[in-house]
């Protein structure tokens, strides 16, 4: 069975969060929500890496930190995850500043939200019915040129706005 | 419906990887270039710290294309932020624990972080934590006081030069000895500030890149206008 | 003694997780993210990693903290649960659930 032991809880707990970070990737709607599970999953993903470098009893790899001749455990993965934890930082960053553009543009973060407006201004400019209608039943559609206006005027000053 | 789609298969997912754990090795690993690293890098680079030596020693040329990945991903966000509105509303100033914290936090973070980075081959740390330190001493300032700026221009030159220090110290091992980013310079003796060849240099060079990097995002980020409603 | 330490760090780890994605306040969702990072620094030390650890307390408590809830208030998600703004919120006499726009 699962031995009790530093590494398979530590291991428990990086795939805790993988999978936590995957299902809010999955099930939330709001986009600043699915970056928080994003970075969550990230750390997991992180914290696996750093744990397969991890050797039962060794000390950390610092020459003259320990007893000589202990052992030491494997730093590569370490180095791995330090750069890994900055750049990730830095593409954090990036999708917030995309998230500002995003809320600037549309005024809403829901993903529900901004795939209907989206889909709406597409077809809007496209000169075709909003996709919305698909779900009508078959051959009670609008024809083409009825674009959604509703969605098209209310999306339209609030694009203006940012520009 | 697809809620539950999605919990059944993360159930799944959990599962599988829970089965995956228990069959692994874990605490076991098998070593063969951490070994090797572990052998080497003491009596090669003159470094206590193997995380960073392998980091700026080994890894050097991985390091440098970290830092161009940093760049990007900063560029990219000021890039998409743009520039602020004239007529924006800024913040209101902090208040008084905001900013008598922040004036007796700076110049404990200030020397943390240089500690960080400039001992970095001797004790935890190096050129990415120390830079991460820096850079929030210097943006836990414009935190208490928003209507206060970066100087931008500075801080692209100090980025700038930090990188290209990173670079040329890579050009001058590969003029001295054929390869790029060779440690080179004498080793000293371990243990001493002044030791282990460039690895120090390169430490510093990516401690300011990094640090000055985040505080010019953080600052971009912190200027961007709130939605006036 | 030290798997029992990690057990406990593991438990409030996951559970600060859970409660990201599960808590209708951003503010409190971006503070259990600190939370997240902050555990994972003291695990990473327990691991044998202190390099790590020191980068993802710097980064996965400090920074991305400051970062996301600098968003928040970008975003106009920054409020507490009674509709009140804090601290950096400029108030002009309006307290309403902010979040869209669609104005």
């Amino acid at each position: 069975m699962i031995p009790w032991s530093l590494e398979t809880v530590s291991y428990a707990g990086a795939i805790g969060l993988v999978v936590i970070g995957g299902l809010g990737l999955v099930i939330c709607n709001h986009l600043f929500r699915m970056l928080l599970a994003l970075a969550m999953a990230e750390s997991g993903a992180n914290l696996l890496l750093v744990l397969t470098g991890f050797r039962d009893g060794a000390i950390a790899p610092i020459i003259g930190y320990g007893p000589a001749g202990a052992p030491l455990v494997d730093p590569l993965p370490q180095v791995l995850v330090l750069t890994a934890i900055v750049i990730g930082v830095g593409v954090q960053a990036l999708a917030v500043a995309v998230l500002v553009r995003v809320y600037r543009s549309y005024g809403t973060l829901d993903m529900r939200d901004l795939r209907r407006r989206m889909e709406g201004e597409i077809a809007a400019a496209a000169g075709i019915a909003a996709p919305g209608s698909a779900q009508a039943p078959l051959g009670q559609r609008p024809l083409p040129p009825v674009p959604d206006y509703e969605l098209v005027r209310r999306s339209a000053p609030v694009r203006e706005r940012g520009a | 419906m697809r809620n539950i789609a999605s919990l059944v298969f993360s159930a799944g997912l959990l599962f599988l990887l829970l089965v995956i754990g228990a069959e692994l090795a874990l605490g076991y690993p098998d070593m063969r270039v951490g070994a090797e690293y572990l052998r080497i890098a003491g009596p090669e680079l003159g470094a206590a710290n193997i995380v960073t030596a392998i980091l700026a020693g080994y890894r050097g040329f991985d390091t440098l294309g970290e830092l161009s990945i940093l760049f990007a991903a900063a560029t990219a966000a000021s890039l998409v932020l743009g520039h602020r509105r004239a007529d924006a509303r800024r913040d209101p100033p902090g208040g008084l624990v905001l900013s008598a914290g922040a004036d007796l936090l700076f110049p404990l973070l200030l020397v943390v972080g240089i500690f960080v980075v400039v001992h970095g081959h001797l004790t935890p740390g190096g050129g990415f934590q120390g830079g991460v330190i820096l850079a929030a001493a210097f943006f836990v300032a414009l935190l208490a006081n928003p209507a206060r700026t970066l100087n931008h221009a500075l801080l692209g030159w100090i980025e700038g030069l930090a990188g290209a220090a990173f670079i040329l110290i890579g050009l001058w091992t590969l003029v001295e000895d054929g390869h790029f980013l060779t440690p080179l310079l004498p080793l000293g003796t371990m243990g001493e500030l002044v030791s282990a060849g460039t690895l120090p240099l390169l430490s510093v060079a990516i401690g300011l890149k990094v640090g000055a990097e985040l505080a010019g995002l953080l600052a971009h980020l912190a200027d961007t206008e709130a939605p006036d409603r | 003694m030290l798997t029992s330490i990690a057990l406990v760090i593991v438990v409030v780890m996951l559970v600060a997780a859970v409660l990201v994605l599960t808590l209708r306040s951003f503010v409190a969702a971006v503070a259990a993210t600190a939370v997240v990072g902050l555990a994972l620094s003291v695990l990473y030390v327990l691991l044998q990693a202190p390099d790590v650890a020191m980068t993802e307390a710097a980064v996965g408590a400090g920074l991305s903290g400051v970062i996301l809830a600098l968003a928040l208030r970008r975003l106009g998600l920054w409020q507490l649960d009674d509709g009140e703004g804090v601290g950096l919120k400029p108030h002009s006499g309006r307290a309403g659930p902010g979040g869209d726009a669609d104005a």
